[in-house]
């Protein structure tokens, strides 16, 4: 026995030397200890690196590193800037658009960037037959632009290269928001080639014109681009290599920038921001948020198919205290569907205020004096207009009660949730929406026109349904003038504070917390992320 | 297995399942009531034991505080009046892990039970029966065994939905193999015993001797086991309550809470330390009273 | 022996089979739409519908059965939903990284768990013993993830010894051979990389060895014991042995066979049961690629890495059951 004990360990021993052995061949390990390294915390790895086809922002903050669009937003707006056209303009009748492109651009693999390349990705995204519409389904081109190439709402008739560096885009009909959607992170331009090559591969490998370009992503772990040296911005990027790194859980990723594992985080809880603030050795960005929470009543079921119950739970709402305890402040209590800064706010509609003795009055005039039980949906998922639903309805929950409403809270995962909030399943649950483009419709037309209430997959889970609001809305798509749009959305959101769909509950302000020394980082509305011309100080 | 004991035991009461033994006193309970005392850590065991379920029944009496009404006071000190601080949204700690031991013991007591019902009946039929009956449980258990289990909660969660009842179920179901098996190599042993054989060869009926003969004298490892699994179930729970699968708020289950207060680590760490120490003592209450029972039934490891 | 062999590895293939019906069962069970994960939240029915198509997930749930398990005895775990890799291709740094974490965890368990087994045993019933069976008592007692959150918070946060997160300063970029970050640092001859990488994996796998370690410590103390009760070391302690000796040398190793048979199991164990401590320190394992892969309906990503980890534990058994069977000829290869 002595003997096979020894001949198990020698045998064990002689396996593992071999494997080592046969392994040993060194590759560069260590780097340049001056590279100007910024590492990213985050809380997901991105799904796939082709932006056309991903629709979460984990994915496109990295994608916006590596791709450039025909135009961009500008800093802290959304107005849209220049980017690899130089300069456009559109028809008359807002169908026709002509844009000139940069001639001293190239992509990553050395492949020229000209108007070919554009009518190229417009047409691979657009066209279920195109050999390289692979990959995936591109959500976010059918989204924008209204179905695929044959689609009756396609609004895209045509892109054209007129010369080697001028496109041509016609429109069926109108887009008032059309520049805004061409500076999504969804549209970035792709090397032709590199895409020709694998379109699916192309997805792990991408190839753009961006600041960076990709070195390795080890999935779940770190995604660690470089600098793009021949960038077409003389002078930037200013860092020679960005890590994203993944750290799931908030309050250790903020640990982690604490010690110096990384540099920058995004995700802060709201409890930590203030300690951060605090830290001589940090620094805390806010941005105010294009986004909404809410909270979502089923009209068609009972007891919600009676406004006066929604209005009832509207007074029974405790906005200032949700945020000052779930938000730390760092929010806006909501008021309209979508944010103050945006096109069409009305100033002059008056919230529900918090008043329980009102709300147990509506509640009786309603019918419901000796109370009532309803199921109340939340998400356990942490999102950016909502850091902790489950917690945020306990409180909403605990003032139910005191109008005598008996709350049973319901959580579910993120895709069961959407799932079950999608076919109506709820009576009321709380929501929320990131915009994504800075246009009202993206707010009004998306998350309470009839138009969206289609289930499974109704976007506007309220299923509020009314017609009047929908005329308004459709109007307004088609008009290109911003003052009569405007006022078409201050009349819309009368009608929908009157019917009460929703209690708009917050618009969550986006904190981002870096080492001091980090220079040059901006946020923007869209959250999307641009690292070109961030820097370390000295 | 010693096979020296010669007379049928006694039905029905706990201390005849104790075949190992020969005992030649004339009254068992007592018997075991002497060993029981004697043994430091059973006795050690059934006082947190019995201390948690008292906290879980006597829990109104014991604290004045709702444990779902928020109060203004979030995130205050443990004090005289806190004695372990309070949560987010200002909920006297105490009386939320005071609370929370109902759920615990609730949900470590059905889930258990629920699996050595589950597990013993196919226990039984495998060991009794043997032949294909056998080879079909043996390899579910091989199969369910194989599974990494905390995994396969969180699917069957993820299938049913979260919610208390539902991580009860998914928690009886990896627990079944465990008591499945003890219970087959139990019956295997007991069924060839001179009082089965006897039972058999008078032309008994196969389900009385397996109600009346086998059964009776399967139990003790069985709860012993059941005690064991009891502390291991009541740590599962909080696992999937840690990761937002099990009870729902503002139900006060010990891991939700671990995972409400993972935010507010660097603010308050009382609301981490406290729901954990909860979660450690009532496991060591239970992993201690199992320890003993299995000593005392068990001779041979009795050191 | 070999017939033996022959016939464990016989005994799988049902098992398998039964495993992968069992999991194919549940995973499809699981309400939620893969669709959706893949389109997003702002996706149109008609683009949810097509995803559906393409997926195959439109298709009676037997034909997607027959032909995953048609897939699979090809080899082929099949691609993930979400980003369209193959598992195989992408299943492998997430193993490795589990696995280095649960050996590290494991030689750490040992080296607690023996000593503090001999150290009970050495002064049986004193309070030395008490002390180290208490301690291995706490051990399988307490939450795994609490006490990593509570490592996290001590030795992270607020003393700063060691990193909260990951498997190595991602500053420290290298090519990976192996995936074994130690063995690669290893191999790269690059002490500061070693250094860095067992700096990381202290703390999770103390969290994570800590239940195997008091499991080990209960075991050597009681199999100690009945190897000390027998004839031989009876008579070496009589010829005037040292203890330690006695304790190390004759003692031990014949204690060594059911301590292994443990260290096989909760190995076997740890390769699963890691999500929790994980998902604590942001350690890129395979357990978490599951959890993350449930969380988004990711089915062949579930269906294929409980596979392959309940596959992994399978044989990790065979492997100790034969070991042992080897080891010491008088097991029976009899029927179980």
């Amino acid at each position: 026995m002595k003997k096979r004990l020894w001949l198990v360990s020698l045998i064990a021993i002689f396996i593992f030397s071999s494997v080592l052995v046969g392994c040993v061949e060194k590759k560069s390990a260590g780097t340049g200890k001056n590279d100007k390294t910024l590492i990213y915390g985050r809380g997901e790895d991105a799904k796939l690196l082709d932006p056309s086809l991903v629709t979460d922002g984990e994915s496109t903050k990295v994608t916006d590193q590596i791709f450039d669009n025909l135009v961009e937003y500008a800093d802290g707006s959304t107005d849209v800037v220049p980017s690899l056209a130089e300069s456009w303009e559109a028809s008359e009748d807002a169908k026709v658009w002509t844009f000139k492109l940069r001639k001293d651009v190239k992509f990553h693999d050395g492949t020229p960037f000209n108007a070919e390349a554009v009518v190229f990705n417009f047409e691979r995204w657009a066209d279920k037959n195109h050999p390289q519409h692979k990959g995936g389904d591109f959500p976010y081109y059918a989204y924008m632009f209204g179905g695929y190439k044959g689609d009756p709402g396609h609004k895209i008739k045509s892109v054209t290269a007129v010369d080697e560096f001028t496109v041509k885009f016609e429109l069926t009909s109108p887009q008032a928001p059309f520049l805004q959607n061409l500076a999504m992170s969804a549209f970035g331009i792709a090397s032709p080639t590199a895409v020709k090559k694998d379109p699916i591969a192309f997805t792990r490998n991408p190839v753009g014109s961006g600041p960076f370009k990709l070195k390795e992503w080890k999935k779940n772990d770190t995604i660690t681009l470089v600098k793009n040296e021949n960038f077409w911005r003389k002078g930037e990027p200013k860092l020679d290599k960005v890590i994203f790194k993944v750290i799931p859980d908030n309050s250790a990723r903020f640990t982690a920038l604490k010690s110096g594992d990384v540099d920058i985080i995004d995700g802060l809880n709201p409890t930590d921001v203030a300690p951060a603030e605090k830290d001589s050795k940090l620094q805390v960005f806010k941005q105010v948020g294009m986004n909404v929470g809410y909270l979502a009543f089923n009209t068609e079921k009972k007891p919600f198919d009676n406004p006066k119950v929604r209005q009832a739970f509207n007074h029974a709402v405790n906005k200032e205290a949700l945020i000052k305890n779930f938000y730390s402040g760092l929010a806006k209590p909501a008021i309209n569907p979508m944010p103050e800064f945006m096109l069409g706010y009305n100033k002059n509609v008056k919230d529900y205020e918090f008043d329980l003795d009102k709300a147990k009055q509506l509640l009786a005039e309603a019918g419901y004096a000796d109370g009532l039980e309803v199921e109340f949906f939340a998400m356990t998922a942490p999102r950016p207009y909502m850091p902790d639903g489950k917690k945020i309805a306990e409180y909403i929950q605990a003032d139910l009660a005191k109008i005598g409403v008996k709350a049973k809270i319901v959580t579910h995962d993120w895709q069961i949730y959407l799932d079950k909030t999608g076919k109506g399943e709820h009576q009321m649950a709380l929501f929320g929406w990131n915009g994504d483009n800075g246009d009202p419709d993206n707010f009004l037309y998306v998350l309470l026109d009839k138009d969206n209430t289609r289930m499974p997959d109704a976007a506007n889970i309220a299923l509020y349904k009314n017609d009047e609001l929908h005329d308004l809305l459709i109007k307004a798509q088609e008009l290109s003038d911003e003052k009569q749009r405007a006022e078409l959305y201050m009349k819309a959101q009368e009608i929908i504070k009157r019917d009460a769909p929703w209690v708009p509950i917050a618009h969550a302000t986006v904190p981002y917390a870096a080492k001091k020394e980090v220079i040059g980082f901006k946020t923007h509305p869209t959250t999307e992320l641009s690292l070109e011309k961030v820097d370390f100080a000295q | 297995m010693q096979t020296d004991n010669v007379q049928p035991p006694v039905t029905n009461l706990p201390e005849a399942g104790a075949v190992s033994h020969s005992t030649q006193q004339d009254n068992p309970a007592r018997d075991f009531a002497r060993a029981f005392f004697r043994h430091r850590s059973a006795v050690i065991g059934s006082v947190l034991v019995l201390i948690f379920i008292i906290l879980a029944i006597l829990a109104p009496v014991i604290t004045p505080y709702d444990y779902t009404e928020p109060s203004a006071d979030a995130l205050a000190a443990p004090s005289a009046e806190h004695w372990f601080g309070t949560d987010d949204l200002g909920r006297d700690i105490f009386t939320r892990i005071v609370y929370g031991s109902r759920i615990s013991l609730w949900v470590g007591f059905i889930s258990i039970a629920g699996s050595i019902v589950v597990g013993s009946l196919l226990g039984l039929l495998a060991g009794y029966y043997g032949k294909w009956q056998d080879t079909l449980i043996s390899r579910l258990f091989d199969i369910m065994l194989a599974f990494p289990s905390i995994l396969l909660a969180i699917a069957i969660v993820a299938m049913l939905g979260p919610g208390l009842n539902n991580a009860l179920i998914a928690i009886a179901i990896i627990n079944i193999p465990t008591f499945g098996r003890l219970m087959r190599s139990r019956v295997l042993s007991v069924k060839v015993e001179d009082f089965v054989l006897a039972a058999r060869a008078i032309g008994m009926k196969n389900s009385r001797i397996l109600w009346h003969h086998i059964l009776p004298n399967c139990w003790t490892p069985i709860m012993v086991q059941g005690t064991l699994s009891f502390a291991t179930a009541v740590i599962e729970v909080a696992a999937l309550g840690f990761l937002g699968l099990g009870a729902q708020p503002p139900d006060p289950e010990w891991g939700t809470m671990l995972s409400d207060a993972r935010d507010y680590l660097q603010l308050a760490p009382w609301t981490m330390v406290f729901p954990g120490v909860a979660i450690m003592i009532t496991v060591l209450g239970f992993n201690l009273l199992g320890d003993g029972l299995r000593d005392i039934f068990d001779p041979r490891m009795k050191q | 022996m070999l017939a033996y062999t022959a016939r464990r590895l016989l005994m799988l293939i049902p098992v398998l089979l039964g495993m992968s019906l069992i999991v194919f069962a549940v995973v499809h069970a699981i309400p939620g739409d893969p669709a959706k994960t893949i389109a997003g939240d702002k996706a149109t029915p008609e683009q949810l519908q097509e995803i559906r198509k393409n997926l195959g997930l439109d298709q009676p749930v037997y034909i997607q059965y027959f032909k995953y398990l048609q897939a699979l005895l090809q080899g082929d775990l099949g691609t993930s939903l979400v980003n369209k890799t193959k598992i195989s291709e992408e299943i492998g740094p997430f193993l490795a990284a589990t696995a280095e974490l649960s050996f590290v965890a494991i030689a750490i368990a040992l080296f607690f768990g023996i000593n503090l087994g001999i150290l009970s045993t050495w002064r049986q019933n004193s309070w030395l013993d008490y002390g180290s069976m208490f301690i291995a008592l706490i051990g399988v007692s307490i939450p795994i993830f609490w006490l990593g959150l509570m490592e996290q918070w001590l030795f992270a946060q607020e003393l700063g010894w060691f990193p909260s997160n990951g498997r190595l300063d991602p500053r420290m970029e290298y090519e990976p051979i192996t995936y074994f970050y130690i063995i690669d640092a290893l191999l790269f001859g690059d002490m500061a990389m070693l250094g860095d990488v067992l700096k990381h994996i202290l703390l999770p796998a103390i969290a994570l060895g800590t239940i195997p370690m008091a499991i080990i410590a209960r075991m050597t103390r009681s199999s100690m014991l009945e190897v000390m009760r027998s004839d031989y070391v009876r008579t070496a302690r009589a010829k005037g042995i040292s203890e330690f000796l006695v304790i190390y040398k004759h003692t031990l190793k014949n204690a060594m066979i059911p301590i292994l048979t443990v260290v096989g199991l909760q190995l076997g164990l740890l390769l699963g049961g890691a999500v929790l401590t994980e998902t604590i320190f942001s350690w890129p394992g395979v357990g978490r690629y599951i959890y993350d892969a449930i969380n988004s309906r990711d089915y062949p990503v579930i269906q294929s890495g409980i596979l392959v980890l309940a596959f992994i534990f399978v044989m990790i058994n065979l492997i100790v059951d034969l070991l042992y069977a080897w080891i010491d000829p008088r097991i029976q290869y009899g029927k179980e």
